[in-house]
């Protein structure tokens, strides 16, 4: 529009007369984006009638009505509370809960074993090196949608029955209804705990940004990192020993036909977190790759030079330069879990696909409403990582001075 | 400004879609097809042969339908869709007929656009379970794990039992149920709960059908159906009234083996009528007036297709003496209005 208004600004002195409105740039440029917004808006306003119009002469209800109705379908597994009297919009937080938590678990494992595969790929070590290589390439080059059934019925569904199940540490159970851990049980006493927990991290914080200014300022150095990381274990642990330990645990305990007691989760999250980290950790691994090899070898031998310690030239010289190359792609292999985890219902996971857009889909016969809130909640969740990670990747970017 | 007013209002006129009311029947006869939808194959009621010929008791029911309109029981293009999409595909027009074990309830007959015909097949939610589990009833399912499939009224009914008895059942749930007798069988859940006629369907094929019993409660009332969208009234008594066709013929004792003596020679005024050879109820269907010749020729009556595919001397040995699937006049609930 800038350009657009210095045009026409001159080419309005040109002309006299009513006939210059038409030659005026910036008359006729406003008049071209009202005609467009007019259009979209028109076009999108057209499809939303059209739609009413269809269901209304198809004899279907819309609307967003169903909502408050009791859903009264049991879900197998619930982050949330549930309970099959709640209300179709309670599903759908059920299922957005179990969505995000099989994201954010996959996320965090692909990249940490991504990373790992990563490194290794690099490694002068031929055996290591071409055991990442076949894993990256069996992995990234069958679909997912096989392997998680495959992890599925291969795997998950194939282990023992409550009565043989595999039990570790008498604490943590595996069998073919899910994986049991013990739940903590907080007592009087543990909000201090935490509070100690949380004054040990903001601490650790504290003492590397103090490192770090004091570094830069007298080129002394400080193990800010381990030190910071013994505050954090160590002061919640002596506080916690101090009050008499006010923590117990509920162990999984076997009653009737299953383990009941602790936390659980069904053989298809495993199967599904299995399936989905392993399968983006092969592309991860191959972006973390390249990012590192994308740092030229010059930059190793300055920092050998200067006899950098080798942990420093990583954390200082390679990783923030590779890091430029590392993020953007980083960023689609994140929104492509999420997306991805939709898969889930190929197993029956209640993710949001499953319970939301499935079964109550077909419960409540309300397609409409219910495919436009699944598909705002995956835009809505899209545009929060990639903005997330947009900021950081702007941090992480190449400052010219 | 206006211009495009003018236009957008004539593009929402030109481009709603088409109406379907009143025409299903035109349109079938022009594709010279009927769309009938089954579900993913299932033995008894719409199974699925080697050489990809569909049969079962919901087959014929589309078969019969078939008959009536084209006096051929093969003009019918099968739609095999999982059960999460069966209504979808019957409102967006992809399906003329649904004739899967769809039970009948007033949410699905007054909320989605859709009609129900009749009933085909009484049926009620019961569970299978391994017979060496030691589980003898339903109410000892207290924290069991049960496998059942989504989106159907088994998933809601499965739900109520287990609240109003305090089983605290967990669910394991599928759109697909191949996938969820495989959990079943490799062990992933307790008990598999169904219609009671899926589950003796499915026990059919099982590897040692011997090894799966069924516990003796039935929790729900499912009467099963064909449907039709809602909105063709005349579409909806030829899909009905074939099927009180069939029934009626077993009531009158009419066969595939006898139909053509008795249409040449009607015993009595009821045969008379329900084969044609009096009054005009084929006529004012839209259809051939022995019509119902046609179909008992190529299907047989009710009677004859509950035995041919899910009798007792099938593999999936659902007995019918007794149950609510006899004759009205035998005990059961099988009842058809007159033909007349």
């Amino acid at each position: 529009m800038a350009a657009t208004e210095q045009t026409g600004s001159r080419s309005s002195t040109e002309r006299t007369g009513p006939g210059r409105l038409l030659y005026d740039a910036t008359v006729r440029a406003i008049f071209l984006q009202a005609l467009t917004a007019a259009l979209v808006v028109g076009l999108f306003a057209w499809l939303i009638y059209n739609t009413m119009v269809n269901l209304q002469e198809r004899n279907l209800s819309a609307g967003f009505g169903f909502l408050d109705v009791s859903a009264g379908f049991g879900i197998s597994f619930t982050l949330i509370p549930y309970e099959e009297g709640d209300t179709y919009l309670r599903v759908f937080f059920v299922g957005i809960a179990n969505t995000l938590l099989v994201a954010a678990v996959s996320i965090a494992l692909a990249t940490i074993i991504g990373l790992f595969v990563g490194l290794a790929r690099l490694s002068d070590n031929w055996i290591v090196a071409k055991l990442s290589r076949a894993y990256i390439e069996l992995l990234r080059n069958t679909p997912l949608l096989l392997q998680i059934i495959a992890w599925f019925f291969g795997v998950f569904n194939l282990l023992p029955r409550p009565r043989d199940s595999v039990v570790m540490a008498e604490a943590f159970v595996l069998n073919n209804r899910g994986f049991y851990m013990p739940a903590p049980v907080p007592e009087l006493g543990f909000g201090y705990v935490m509070a100690a927990f949380v004054v040990a991290l903001l601490g650790a914080i504290a003492l590397y940004r103090w490192e770090d200014a004091r570094r830069d300022r007298t080129g002394k150095s400080f193990p800010a990192i381990s030190t910071g990381l013994a505050m954090i274990v160590l002061v919640p642990l002596v506080v916690h020993l101090a009050l008499g330990r006010p923590l117990s645990w509920d162990p999984p305990v076997l009653q009737g036909f299953n383990f009941v007691g602790g936390v659980s989760v069904p053989p298809a999250f495993c199967a599904l977190i299995v399936a989905l980290s392993a399968y983006t950790s092969a592309f991860i691994a191959e972006i973390v790759r390249s990012g590192i090899q994308s740092v030229s070898k010059g930059q190793l031998e300055a920092a050998g030079a200067l006899n950098l310690p080798p942990t420093w030239t990583l954390r200082r010289v390679i990783l923030p330069q590779a890091l430029r190359v590392i993020i953007p792609p980083l960023i689609s292999q994140y929104l492509n879990i999420t997306k991805n985890s939709s898969l889930a219902i190929a197993i029956g996971f209640p993710d949001l696909v499953s319970v939301w857009m499935n079964t109550s889909l077909n419960q409540s016969g309300r397609a409409i409403p219910i495919v436009a809130m699944t598909m705002a909640f995956y835009c809505l969740v899209s545009l929060t990582v990639s903005l997330v990670m947009n900021s950081y990747n702007r941090r992480v970017q190449i400052k010219e001075r | 400004m206006r211009l495009l007013t003018l236009a957008s209002c004539a593009a929402v006129v030109g481009f709603t879609a088409p109406s379907f009311a009143q025409e299903t029947l035109e349109t079938v006869r022009e594709r010279g097809m009927l769309n009938c939808q089954v579900g993913l194959p299932t033995p008894g009621f719409y199974a699925l042969a080697d050489d990809g010929t569909w049969s079962g008791l919901d087959v014929d029911l589309c078969r019969a339908v078939s008959t009536a309109i084209f006096g051929d029981p093969d003009m019918v293009e099968y739609q095999s869709v999982t059960s999460a999409v069966r209504f979808t595909e019957m409102q967006n027009g992809a399906s003329d007929m649904l004739s899967r074990t769809t039970t009948w309830t007033a949410v699905r007959d007054t909320q989605l656009g859709l009609d129900f015909t009749t009933v085909g097949f009484y049926d009620g939610q019961g569970f299978l379970v391994p017979a060496d589990s030691g589980i003898e009833s339903a109410l000892d399912l207290v924290g069991a794990t049960v496998c059942v499939l989504t989106g159907t009224t088994t998933e809601l009914n499965l739900a109520d039992y287990s609240r109003a008895n305090d089983l605290d059942i967990t669910t394991v749930t599928n759109e697909n149920v191949n996938v969820l007798v495989e959990t079943y069988l490799g062990g992933g859940c307790d008990a598999y709960t169904n219609d009671r006629s899926g589950l003796a369907a499915r026990r059919s094929a099982f590897p040692d059908p011997s090894a799966h019993v069924f516990l003796p409660e039935t929790i729900s009332k499912e009467p099963l159906g064909p449907v039709v969208r809602e909105g063709d009234a005349a579409w909806r008594d030829l899909v009905t009234w074939t099927i009180f066709g069939i029934i009626n013929a077993e009531e009158l004792g009419v066969t595939s083996g006898n139909v053509m003596e008795m249409a040449a020679n009607p015993p009595n005024p009821n045969i008379a009528r329900l084969l044609g050879t009096e009054g005009n109820i084929g006529e004012e269907l839209g259809l051939e007036p022995d019509f119902m010749v046609d179909v008992i020729a190529a299907i047989g009556n009710y009677g004859e297709i509950y035995e041919r595919h899910i009798g007792i001397n099938t593999p999936v040995g659902i007995p019918r003496e007794g149950t609510l699937n006899a004759l009205w006049s035998e005990g059961g609930i099988i009842y058809a209005p007159p033909f007349r």
